[in-house]
């Protein structure tokens, strides 16, 4: 498959009151077009933080990306000029499904003023149907034209995400609608620009098992009959399993693990991630947690940041970063002492 | 058997306001409830959000008054007490609330938030006070230094931990807890589950434990109930609710957990559409308009709970074969 994003050695920090946070420390991170890669970590590893920075939605003034890269269809995203990651990229080619739906709709415009507006500037015959080249974007009209075509791509897509009615939906505001109504309009508005990759924060958390399941299939379903990618942050290891074509494990800014995702809940070598798992609730009622604490990201451990926790810490963990080592195919580790496993 | 807590048809309706404070109709966020605790067990309480579950916690704890039923703890009524008489039961019965960080006063140090419920429920001296909430901050498993600490200074764990500590310093016998470990990463939920554990052993406590996580539930409880629409629809021992579930809501919801390396729910997951609202509810059962099941007879008269195998369920057809097997 082919490679569509691809992060290097992201390293980057917010200023914060007490000095530097190191969010990010040399990140790597690979999605194919049309997989759907798991981003997994507890709360405070940098997984969100990352996906916005592939976004390109971070507050600039306090951020300071000081290395790395993020190519995105062969172009660095970090060093593309403002208007051209608008025109193009952000919420065109990448577009985000957020974790809370209840807070991403304005309250005082119905849902379809809101979706027609995103379809105003972001719609993929924007350029094709009556644009104005050189007018400046206040003055762009939005001509009858694309304006039905766009409106009858909303209705089939929202048709595509089991919203029943969905000409009465258009008409309500957001209050009207249940949470997995709200979050099946997000797939759709995610989805209406035909981008390359969605990228999806948490977002089923805020949402019933029963809907986690259904929405959790609509996300696969849509984006293997589309061939979009899907980037899906999340804490839960479940939904991880569930939907994944491969997974990412990050701890506190770093990369630890990444694996198809078969291989990773098999024959996972990472110490963190054996203990994450193992951290799992299981019926027989064995669960052990992980001791210690997420370091601050304002003074974090040298080397691999997960060594004061780690049971198989030695002198060379503390000393530099682990580099990556493959342990078979698609699967990166970062660990100077792997778990061994015995031959599967 | 010995129950230490009994809860008999238990009813609360919330009306729902329109424009001028016209009363448009209910809510009826419990609608009949009864079950038994049983002394020194764990009961789950599982459902989706808007099914009761914490209205139901509330209700017994004396938060919301009960429209109508019965709350016995320890031998004595105690639905609709005057505030006044209600003091003297909280003690023995106590809620822990879902989000640790806002249930503790930004302001306040750790130590005086320990020292608050001492202070309100007994007359013991400031210096015995000391004594009691080190102790307790030792079987919590904090170190001493933080009752100087602010609560945004410590983690959502710690803070978890110092809830716990505020609500054993009472010697409670019964513990409400309201989904205790939503909003935590699984390896702080571990060591918090298994805190749980320990507290009940050395307090001799018994807890019900509401939550959404059925993975958490069935690692705590001895017994399950679960609830839809404000009323139990199935209740009994976990381990045949895990593997026999009778009612076609429970079947479903156990069929939603994702199971890591058991089979993908995603792709064949029966269960459509979301809960009724709850102010119009379906006429019968309250299941029957998701129900892959339902019949003319549902929509007719509403199952009441009945002991089929272990466990009570409210369905016509709770001895039909699994839906999941189907």
């Amino acid at each position: 498959m082919a490679e569509l994003l691809a992060v290097r050695d992201l390293t980057l920090g917010f200023h914060t009151d007490a000095g530097l946070a190191r969010v990010l420390d040399g990140v790597n991170l690979t999605i194919d077009r049309g997989q759907v890669m798991g981003l997994v970590g507890e709360s405070g590893c940098g997984k969100t933080t990352l996906a916005r920075a592939v976004l390109g939605v971070l507050p600039r003034h306090v951020t300071d990306i000081s290395g790395g890269s993020i190519r995105f269809k062969g172009r660095d995203l970090l060093a593309l000029a403002p208007d051209v990651l608008s025109r193009e990229v952000c919420g065109r080619a990448i577009t985000f499904i957020p974790q809370d739906p209840y807070g991403s709709f304005n309250p005082v415009f119905t849902v379809g003023t809101q979706i027609m507006e995103i379809m105003k500037w972001k719609s993929p015959r924007r350029e094709a149907i009556g644009w104005q080249a050189g007018m400046p974007a206040l003055l762009q009209t939005y001509p009858a034209e694309r304006r039905r075509a766009d409106r009858d791509a909303v209705l089939k897509l929202l048709d595509a995400v089991q919203l029943p009615q969905p000409e009465q939906i258009l008409r309500k505001y957001p209050h009207e609608l249940s949470g997995g109504q709200r979050q099946r309009l997000m797939i759709a508005m995610a989805l209406l620009p035909e981008p390359d990759l969605v990228i999806a924060d948490e977002p089923t958390t805020a949402l019933d098992v029963t809907i986690q399941a259904q929405i959790l299939g609509l996300i696969r379903r849509l984006a293997t009959e589309r061939g979009v990618a899907v980037l899906f942050t999340t804490h839960d290891l479940g939904t991880a399993y569930e939907i994944c074509d491969a997974v990412t494990v990050m701890y506190a800014g770093q990369d630890v693990e990444s694996a198809p995702t078969d291989v990773f809940f098999t024959r996972c070598v990472h110490p963190y991630t054996d203990r994450l798992l193992a951290s799992l609730p299981r019926p027989d009622g064995k669960v052990a947690g992980i001791p210690g604490e997420v370091p601050s990201l304002v003074t974090p451990p040298p080397g691999c940041r997960f060594h004061p926790r780690c049971d198989s810490a030695a002198a060379d963990c503390r000393a530099a970063r682990p580099p990556e080592t493959a342990s078979g195919a698609g699967h990166r580790v970062r660990c100077f002492h792997p778990r061994v496993r015995a031959a599967a | 058997m010995n129950a230490i807590l009994q809860v008999r048809d238990l009813q609360r309706h919330f009306p729902i306001r329109g424009a001028f404070n016209r009363q448009l109709g209910w809510i009826r966020a419990l609608d009949g409830v009864s079950f038994d605790l049983i002394q020194g067990e764990i009961l789950g309480l599982v459902g989706e959000s808007g099914c009761g579950k914490s209205t139901l916690g509330k209700t017994i704890m004396g938060i919301h008054r009960p429209d109508a039923g019965a709350i016995h703890f320890e031998g004595i009524n105690i639905a609709g007490l005057e505030p006044r008489a209600h003091r003297s039961v909280r003690r023995h019965l106590q809620y822990a609330y879902q989000d640790p960080g806002a249930s503790l006063d930004p302001r306040w140090k750790i130590g005086r938030s320990l020292h608050e419920p001492l202070i309100i429920h007994t007359n013991l001296s400031t210096a015995e006070r000391e004594v009691r909430v080190r102790e307790i901050l030792r079987a919590v498993g904090l170190p001493e230094g933080h009752l100087d600490l602010y609560p945004h200074e410590i983690s959502g764990g710690q803070q978890r931990r110092v809830g716990l500590a505020r609500i054993l310093t009472l010697q409670p016998r019964v513990v409400i807890l309201d989904e205790p470990t939503s909003g935590l990463d699984v390896s702080v939920q571990a060591t918090v589950l298994t805190l749980f554990r320990e507290l009940r052993a050395a307090f001799n406590l018994t807890y019900m434990l509401i939550s959404h996580d059925l993975a958490v539930v069935r690692m705590m409880c001895q017994r399950v109930a679960v609830m839809y629409l404000g009323k139990i629809v199935e209740i009994g021992p976990t381990a045949d609710i895990f593997e026999r579930p009778r009612h076609p809501y429970t079947q479903s919801l156990l069929a939603a957990i994702p199971q890591i390396g058991g089979k993908r729910i995603t792709r064949d997951f029966w269960l459509k559409g979301e809960p009724p609202d709850p102010g119009k509810l379906p006429s019968g059962c309250r299941f029957r308009t998701r129900c892959p099941r339902a019949e003319a007879l549902c929509a007719e008269t509403e199952p009441e709970l009945r002991l089929i195998g272990a466990q009570h369920a409210a369905c016509h057809f709770a001895e039909l074969d699994s839906l999941r097997s189907a």
